[in-house]
């Protein structure tokens, strides 16, 4: 008994549990948003663009969220520009600068190995995180977690029609600006925990998870958050015993919870349908 | 003194405000296209209007220009007397949109679609009270999808869907509501139903503005009829303006006719004849002297019972 709350013992562990709880959280709820605009590889794409910015941070004792938040924005930007001036598809362009940044991180972080540790960039290292970085990621979470809990509603609506957002008074492109401002503010964050590889992981899942155990948004957010905290919380806990790393401990409990929810959902699981087929949707009274 | 003012608000708000100025709009798109040129016309409250024309003829752009998505490059749009933006934050038009351009498998029920009409109505956290509640429940019962709240929205019908997006409208209580295509992929059944609904509002002061491919029901609903390609090529009522000649030159070629008359028609030397245009769903049908102005004809079922 005492092994197993053996974690709770340890500073560093406490911090990583929370952290990583808090931060899965507000990944979580993004996706839910995320998930349903087909935009899904945006935050793939997001979470490859920081790493250049990162290395550069850590080369110039900068905050990391800082340089970080700056590659996004100039990877953004170049993706806008590429589709601007060429006939490319927007599948091949994403493709292309993201990993173009990514290539350009890896390359200046083993350039100058001792600025930062291309590991922790790329597998995330939330068992070792530095009180500053701690302070940054609290920061990010916090102020998106309050931006999102005051407007989902308009959020909602602006993802479902934009046509009629307008016409009720609520400014589309401000809020959409606001959400691609936090979805990289929060894979920002979400670097730490999971590392840039599987950051698209902790901002798709848990809303897709949601998405086969209800019909309302409102509880998909509820559930979605539930989910990305829960299995942030128990895989940082996990990765003490199994000493693995985090990041995939997380991903795993994810992907987990996704495929019993694939099979067993109440309405929208493959048991669902095979018990009946009959009343099929669209034959509803 | 103060029945003066209640009057002055009961009209406000049973319609008065319902006036939709189109005035010389031209839009051109970034890329150079001017979509739609000079375009003058307007509505008054208690009005059905027919918005008819091929596709690409500017008909979206129209609605788009009304909504505030494109901004004149010269004229403007007046609604309710105020420019477009300030009657929009206002929250006085309602869009109920083409089917095809809505996301069915988004995870709303029926009535989380016609809060959304309310959005408007509430303070910034969007929390419905007691009174959004009532006008939600309202608007399903006079569609006549209470019974269908607790649905997906993913599960109706192609009719039940329209019905729950003009919910949403009623629920706005928007004076000038914009419909897209009403009737595509609708039953008869429904189209009836919407139509019925449409009258109603009229007979409460609102302004629709109906874009429809479906020329046989324009004489049927619409009192009011803009025939648009890429200019307003005419406006007005639908007896002055919905005529063989004008459709002719909205449509150009694309629409099919038929005609009979003569002997074909008749036995005896009766001059008029019967004129079938289509563009493959609901035709219209005139009938009468070719010479004279011949009259497009209407459903008997759906004669107006007011």
């Amino acid at each position: 008994m005492s092994e197993l709350l053996s974690p709770f013992a340890y500073d560093y562990m406490l911090k990583a549990m929370l952290v990583s709880a808090l931060v899965g959280g507000v990944c979580a709820f993004l996706s839910a948003y995320l998930m349903l605009k087909g935009w899904s590889l945006m935050g793939d794409a997001l979470g490859h663009s920081v790493v250049p910015g990162v290395a550069g941070a850590y080369l110039l004792h900068l905050p990391y969220a800082a340089g970080a938040f700056f590659a996004g924005l100039l990877a953004a930007l170049g993706m806008a520009i590429v589709k601007q001036r060429t006939r490319l598809r927007e599948d091949a362009i994403i493709g292309l600068v993201f990993t173009a940044f990514f290539a350009a991180g890896l390359l200046m972080a083993s350039i100058y190995p001792t600025a930062v540790n291309i590991q922790t960039i790329v597998l995330g290292n939330i068992l070792g995180i530095s009180d500053e970085d701690v302070v940054q990621v609290l920061i990010i979470s916090g102020v998106s977690l309050t931006l999102l809990l005051l407007k989902w509603r308009d959020l909602m609506v602006v993802f479902f029609d934009e046509t009629h957002a307008r016409t009720v008074g609520i400014n589309a492109g401000a809020l959409k600006i606001l959400f691609f401002t936090l979805l990289a503010a929060c894979t920002v964050a979400a670097l730490q925990t999971v590392g840039a590889c599987l950051v698209i992981a902790m901002v798709v899942t848990p809303g897709a998870t949601a998405y086969l155990l209800t019909d309302r948004f409102g509880r998909l957010l509820a559930l979605a958050v539930a989910i990305g905290t829960t299995t942030s919380f128990v895989g940082a806990y996990i990765s003490y015993f199994v000493d693995g790393a985090t990041g995939g401990v997380i991903v795993t409990l994810q992907t987990l919870l996704f495929l019993t929810a694939f099979y067993l959902a109440p309405k929208h699981g493959v048991l669902a349908a095979r018990r009946a087929p009959a009343a099929a949707p669209g034959m509803v009274p | 003194m103060n029945e003066v003012v209640a009057g002055r608000r009961a009209a406000d708000l049973a319609g008065a405000g319902a006036s939709l100025s189109v005035r010389n709009v031209t839009v051109t798109y970034p890329n150079g296209v001017t979509a739609l040129k000079d375009a003058y016309f307007e509505l008054g409250p208690g009005t059905i209007c027919g918005l008819v024309g091929v596709n690409g003829s500017g008909k979206s752009t129209l609605f788009k220009a009304i909504m505030g998505f494109v901004q004149p490059s010269h004229g403007e749009v007046r609604i309710a007397g105020l420019p477009d933006r300030e009657a929009l934050k206002r929250g006085y038009v309602a869009y109920v949109p083409q089917s095809e351009e809505v996301d069915w498998n988004f995870p709303v029920l029926v009535e989380d679609v016609v809060m959304m009409g309310r959005y408007g109505h509430m303070n910034f956290l969007r929390i419905p009270s007691a009174q959004d509640k009532r006008k939600v429940a309202e608007a399903l019962e006079r569609v006549g999808m209470t019974a269908y709240r607790h649905h997906q929205i993913g599960e109706l019908s192609g009719g039940q869907k329209k019905r729950v997006f003009l919910a949403r409208a009623l629920a706005q209580e928007g004076r000038i509501i914009l419909l897209d295509e009403p009737f595509t992929g609708v039953d008869v059944k429904t189209e009836t139903a919407i139509v019925e609904l449409l009258r109603e509002l009229r007979a409460s002061g609102h302004l629709m503005l109906v874009s429809t491919h479906n020329l046989g029901s324009v004489p049927d609903f619409c009192d009011h009829v803009v025939l648009l390609n890429r200019v307003v090529l005419a406006a007005g009522p639908t007896a002055r303006t919905f005529t063989q000649k004008n459709l002719e030159r909205a449509f150009g070629g694309v629409l099919r006719r038929f005609s009979l008359e003569g002997g074909e028609l008749h036995a005896d030397d009766d001059r008029r004849g019967v004129t079938v245009l289509t563009d493959d769903e609901r035709p219209v049908v005139f009938y009468g002297d070719r010479r004279g102005e011949s009259e497009p004809l209407r459903r008997k079922d759906d004669e107006d019972k007011s």
